[in-house]
């Protein structure tokens, strides 16, 4: 049965061990940096904070030595990252990279991707966007018309993706893109690597409504890329993609992004809450508390090598619910309306994280996408 | 211990729990042929130590087995026997066979060492050989074991369920046996207790129930397909899901976490969860399940009465939530994070 793959799991001691080491570093690297850049949470981008994370063996930590890694633990890295988080340390620039490409090309690349990639994601200094939505496909991926096309040992590519977040900001992107027609659209389509600075790229920063630019659509109007620049099967880009999203859907980033906000709230509510505030601070620290250990019991079976698809859409579309919850109890609770401009900064967090908050159940998945997978699963034995 | 503890246990209310007699112990208030060929297993004796005859089990052992209890409507208290006897050894006090329950909520004095007050909502009270509660007295807590033959009933009451929930009068009797709760057990021990067996009780009714849904979804067919091929059925049940994943982690959590003592942070964590989860679950299953859910030949509702009723005993999500919350704040926020990776917050 589908639920049984969340089985109760704790951190072990040493990669507990970690945390106060973490803690420290972020007290003293953070000490300035004040809580509104904090609300960011991860996609506020700073190269030279990834860069230092790089210096530490904290980004790609649990990639090979031999790359640049520390052969670290999944339960390791989840310390880091959730530290990262709770601190709202600005993360961005590294994210996907440590998250998912860097994983991703140690699973499926060629030992020259490995050896060209890996060393410089590990040192913080090589980022990578996840190409994947286009205009015409955003739920439904499998429609993707951006295309490769062999001509000798390059591969020609045209099209468009969107919504693709820091590509502006980027070095690579891994983008699944159409190489053949099959029987079924979800065969044919294969994941490149794109260097973005290559010719025949243009990258346009969209702005999102609070203002922010983070996302981009990205043309590629007949860029050549070298033949070896698909990772793993070429045709095989579909199930690549499936194991790429159970990394990308059950880590503490699913339920972490209003912290600051939580935070300032408990901050804002002081020492003697009035019942209702009490009431519902205590109902979202359970949930917290919860939803941080469904998290780590997929992280143990991603440590074992599975691939929790379903457990970790579970803990993508609970945590959505729950980061989505929190700046609406936040402007319930307290008699203080949000303000972008001026006002005090919990009411600038609260207005940031209210806007912010309906992207929370759409990237990475809609929650309707996530809830038709949760179903159809729980028929699978 | 507990792969023995759940396959055990499973293939005893597979055999033994069915519909009938559930209904049955609703009819009469209570199954005694039910009681006494599970009392056989030994059950009552899992957390007794070895030396004392009992099988030395902890709490992550037993959330399996409070989980099928749930699972399968069990009408004993099957989960209140084992803490009973938990807290008296943890009290160096004999365990005790037969029929154990515990008033969570009671008014009790102790002059010299005669007893007087009331126990409100025992579970099972009248069916019950002995009972315990907590007393304060001289500045300490002492853990109270009265035999069911010294009080006097003061008021019968059944839950949604049909499950008996009686308060007694306690008038001048000397209690069985008497002890200081020892450090660090809490004085809301148990208020925890049962919040921690119920949490679990209702993580396994919901878990069935979400399972029994998801069947029948998969079976009835309505313009010409299974109702589970329509996506606002299949969201329904997604979001139960997710309900039930939260439940199942919350509880195991709080049962892992209750090594030493009853853990508070866990305990009340799984409460809220599972409290605020039930009255979702309840309300999907009924919903996926037509008009035939809402028979009493169907038994759904062996369920869904157990889920509306558990979420409310020993403490509400409004109570543990509030509780929880004024920790929170009495801490403040720079404690908040350090507090939910360390799993407790009054050492930070
Ligand atoms: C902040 C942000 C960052 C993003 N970053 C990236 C990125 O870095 N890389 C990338 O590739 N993409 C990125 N995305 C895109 C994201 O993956 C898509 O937005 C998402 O997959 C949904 O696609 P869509 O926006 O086209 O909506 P649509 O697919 O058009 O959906 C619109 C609505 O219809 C619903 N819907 C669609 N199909 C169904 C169905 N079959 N059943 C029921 N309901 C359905 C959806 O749930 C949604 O409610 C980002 C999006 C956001 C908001």
């Amino acid at each position: 049965m589908s639920i049984e793959n969340f089985k109760y799991s704790t951190i072990p001691a040493e990669a507990e061990a970690l945390r106060a080491e973490v803690r420290a570093f972020l007290k003293q690297e953070l000490s300035d940096f004040p809580n509104i850049k904090r609300a960011d949470s991860w996609i506020g981008f700073d190269a030279e904070f990834s860069r230092k994370l790089g210096q530490r063996g904290w980004v790609g930590m649990s990639l090979p030595k031999q790359y640049g890694g520390s052969e670290a633990s999944a339960f390791s890295r989840y310390v880091v990252i959730e530290e990262l988080l709770a601190a709202g340390a600005p993360v961005s620039a590294h994210w996907f990279s440590d998250r998912q490409s860097g994983p991703q090309i140690l699973k499926f690349g060629t030992d020259a991707q490995k050896d060209f990639h890996l060393p410089a994601i590990c040192r913080g200094e090589q980022y990578f966007c996840i190409g994947m939505s286009e205009p015409n496909s955003g739920s439904d991926l499998a429609s993707i018309k951006s295309r490769a096309i062999r001509h000798g040992n390059k591969w020609i590519v045209n099209g468009q993706k969107v919504w693709t977040t820091n590509a502006h900001l980027s070095h690579y992107m891994i983008a699944l893109v159409r190489t053949s027609e099959g029987e079924k659209r979800q065969q044919g389509l294969s994941q490149v690597i794109i260097d973005l600075s290559l010719p025949g790229i243009t990258i346009r920063p969209i702005k999102d409504l609070v203002g922010g630019a983070h996302f981009n659509e990205v043309f590629f109007d007949n860029v050549e890329i070298d033949a070896d620049a698909i990772i793993g099967t070429e045709g095989q880009g579909w199930s690549q993609v499936t194991a790429e999203l159970a990394m990308e859907r059950s880590g503490p980033e699913r339920f972490l992004s209003s912290m600051i906000l939580l935070n300032s709230l408990i901050d804002v509510i002081g020492n003697n809450p009035d019942a209702l505030q009490a009431k519902e601070i205590g109902r979202l620290t359970a949930k917290l508390i919860t939803l941080r250990n469904m998290s780590l019991s997929v992280t143990q079976e991603l440590s074992e090598g599975k691939s929790p698809v379903w457990a970790a859409s579970c803990v993508k579309a609970f945590g959505a619910t729950f980061e989505q919850e929190i700046p609406e109890l936040a402007q319930a609770l307290c008699d203080l309306s949000p303000c972008s401009v001026g006002g005090s900064e919990h009411a600038q967090i609260l207005a940031y994280l209210m806007q912010m908050a309906p992207s929370f159940s759409l990237r990475g998945g809609t929650r309707e996408i996530l809830r038709g997978i949760i179903a159809r699963g729980l028929g699978a034995n | 211990m507990r792969e023995i503890f759940d396959s055990t246990i499973e293939r005893f209310f597979q055999d033994t729990v069915d519909t009938e007699q559930v209904l049955l112990a609703e009819k009469d208030g209570w199954n005694g042929t039910l009681w006494t060929s599970l009392d056989e297993l030994g059950f009552t004796y899992a957390m007794v130590a070895e030396s004392a005859g009992g099988a030395g089990a902890s709490w992550s052992d037993l959330c399996g087995v409070a989980r099928l209890a749930g699972s399968y409507a069990l009408p004993l208290p099957l989960c209140e026997s084992i803490f009973v006897n938990y807290l008296l050894c943890k009290c160096d006090i004999a365990p005790l066979t037969g029929v154990l329950s515990f008033a969570a909520k009671s008014e009790l004095r102790l002059d010299g060492d005669k007893l007087n007050g009331v126990l409100h909502d025992v579970p099972w009270g009248r069916y019950t050989q002995h009972i315990i509660a907590v007393v304060p007295k001289d500045d300490c807590n002492h853990l109270v074991v009265l035999s069911r033959e010294q009080i006097k009933i003061r008021k019968e009451a059944c839950n949604v369920a049909g499950e008996a929930r009686d308060s007694f009068v306690v008038e001048n009797i000397s209690p069985v046996f008497c002890a200081v709760l020892p450090a660090p057990i809490s004085s809301n021990v148990l208020m925890q207790g049962g919040a921690m067996l119920r949490s679990a009780q209702m993580a396994g009714a919901m878990h069935k129930a979400m399972t029994i849904s998801h069947e029948y979804a998969s079976e009835r067919v309505q313009f010409g397909r299974p109702i589970g091929s329509f996506q606002a059925i299949q969201h329904q049940l997604a979001q139960m899901a997710e309900h039930v994943s939260a439940s199942v982690i919350a509880a195991e959590a709080g049962f892992s976490a209750s090594s030493g003592t009853v853990d508070a942070l866990g305990v009340s964590t799984a409460k809220i969860c599972t409290s605020e989860a039930a009255g979702v679950g309840a309300s999907i299953a009924h919903a996926v399940h037509g008009a035939i859910g809402f028979t009493h030949e169907h038994p759904l509702h062996l369920l869904t009465r157990r889920l509306w009723s558990w979420r409310s005993e020993f403490g509400s999500e409004t109570y543990w939530a509030k509780h929880l919350g004024d920790a929170v704040c009495k801490h403040g926020a720079d404690n908040f994070w350090p507090a939910v990776t360390a799993g407790h917050f009054d050492t930070v």
